[in-house]
């Protein structure tokens, strides 16, 4: 779906998304790097359980909430990818851990 | 009833919220053409800023009375639910798993073991069933309880709903039944000429054979035009809402529930002033700080909004009921319990408002001549 630009290329940072290895850019954020990583959407919604995918990366949607490290309904669009983290998408709603 | 065939309608009740709304869905039950008048978007409306709880424990301590009309209505909430789930499909959500109130020191919990003393010794005070209990059962009840909760109180006639879709449900019936809804019909006078009610807005009058005013704080201004009083003391609290988490939260705690639909609210201060745009922060943070300290897990959570809202309040805190002596037909409901009272107020009072009489043996206490009493003696 979408493509990196050709004269972009930098060293790889390495992630997992859904347990598959992912390489991303450093500075790129956690959603853009699933959105260039092929995942058409990174969460199920709480109540109705529709997929949704990222859609203002800039903060205010909150559309692109994932799991990051083990921490449920992170946006993704906020947080820079790092070497080694763990994503998986949030489906339905995060479990408060009691 | 000559009179109110040459009105526009039976009866105009004057305000949207959730009281006017529950008053004007009983008033059309029970055969009324009614007229809904509200004011605008941006009205400071309570409806919105509201706890959804339906709240049995503390009421009552100063007017035994309310306790009875409290617990009536809590009893008669399942089957209001029912009802307007039947009229609309909405369901509002409606839960009765009794509730807590958490005491965070032995202090706290000897101070609210008094004060249900205080409210249970009242002659004739209906049977309440609010129970002391300590951590031991808290713990049964309350997955992820703090260390410092040492004991509370609990009430199995306590619960919750989801009250912005009761605003929506109530709405949605009116509408159902032909109600006619006048948004942006702020009213600014009311006449009584030969037997009928005329109201003016900035728009169109219209007349009524009866008018109910159930206009929150504002009543305190609109009740004197029709020889009624309403003494309002208004106050604002604000609220903590939380992303959507797994339900861990089954029973209601005063201070903080879960929504049906995951969310944790947190709130119930208690603020003077009326500025619904004012915002004092460290109020929430003494909120949050409690919060957490009943249920630790909530300093994990993320706030996604913190909002202030305005109360409705009456200046002793208890609804005032009444019907005008000198202008008959014109009846006020003001309330600061607008979620718990639903029930009543669409199954009790809209009745009796639709038969012209409220009946004293049943609201009689809560007719604002209570002030007068207080104030002569």
């Amino acid at each position: 779906m979408f493509a990196r630009l050709p004269e972009t290329r930098a060293r790889a940072v390495s992630l997992t998304i859904e347990g598959k290895r992912v390489d991303a850019r450093p500075g790129d954020t956690v959603a853009a790097a699933m959105l260039a990583a092929g995942f058409e959407h990174c969460r199920t919604t709480p109540i109705g359980g529709t997929p949704r995918a990222p859609y203002c990366m800039m903060g205010v949607c909150f559309e692109c909430l994932v799991t990051i490290d083990g921490a449920g309904n992170r946006q993704g669009c906020l947080v820079a990818v790092r070497e080694g983290m763990r994503v998986e998408l949030q489906r339905g709603k995060r479990d408060p851990g009691t | 009833m000559p009179e109110a065939a040459r009105c526009d309608f039976d009866v105009a009740v004057i305000g949207g919220g959730l009281v006017g709304s529950a008053l004007a869905l009983g008033l059309a039950r029970a055969g009324q053409r009614v007229a809904l008048l509200d004011e605008g978007d941006a009205a400071v409306r309570a409806s919105r800023a509201n706890f959804a709880l339906v709240w049995v424990q503390s009421k009552g301590l100063g007017l035994p009375e309310y306790a009875g009309w409290t617990i009536r209505s809590s009893d008669a909430w399942g089957g209001f639910a029912a009802g307007l789930k039947s009229e609309t499909g909405l369901d509002v959500a409606f839960e009765r798993p009794g509730g807590f109130h958490l005491a965070l020191s032995e202090a706290e919990l000897e101070s609210r073991a008094l004060q249900l003393r205080r409210l249970h010794n009242q002659p004739g005070i209906a049977t309440y069933k609010t129970e002391i209990v300590d951590r031991t059962r808290l713990e049964a009840s309350l997955p992820g309880l703090g260390p410092d909760v040492v004991g509370g109180s609990y009430c199995p006639l306590d619960g919750h709903c989801n009250s912005l879709r009761l605003h929506r449900a109530l709405h949605t019936a009116l509408h159902n039944r032909g109600v006619r809804y006048l948004p942006s019909h702020r009213v600014e006078a009311i006449e009584h000429i030969g037997g009928e009610f005329r109201l003016r807005t900035p728009h169109r009058g219209l007349s009524a054979g009866k008018v109910v005013i159930a206009a929150g704080n504002a009543s305190m201004q609109l009740a004197p035009m029709v020889g009624l009083a309403a003494p309002m003391k208004p106050n604002r609290g604000q609220i903590i809402v939380t992303e959507r988490v797994e339900r861990f939260l089954r029973h209601p705690v005063v201070t903080i529930r879960q929504t049906d639909e995951g969310t944790v609210m947190i709130g119930d201060s208690q603020l003077d002033g009326t500025d619904p745009d004012e915002m004092t922060v460290p109020v929430s943070s003494t909120m949050a700080a409690r919060a957490i300290r009943m249920f630790p897990l909530l300093a994990r959570l993320n706030v996604v909004r913190m909002w202030s809202g305005i109360r409705v309040m009456t200046q002793d805190g208890f609804p005032i009921y009444d019907q005008s002596e000198t202008c008959p037909g014109a009846f006020l409901v003001c309330c600061h319990s607008g979620v718990t009272l639903a029930a009543n107020h669409a199954l009790t009072l809209a009745p009796m408002i639709a038969k012209g009489r409220l009946d004293a043996d049943v609201v009689g206490a809560f007719s604002a001549r209570r002030f007068d009493v207080r104030q002569a003696a």
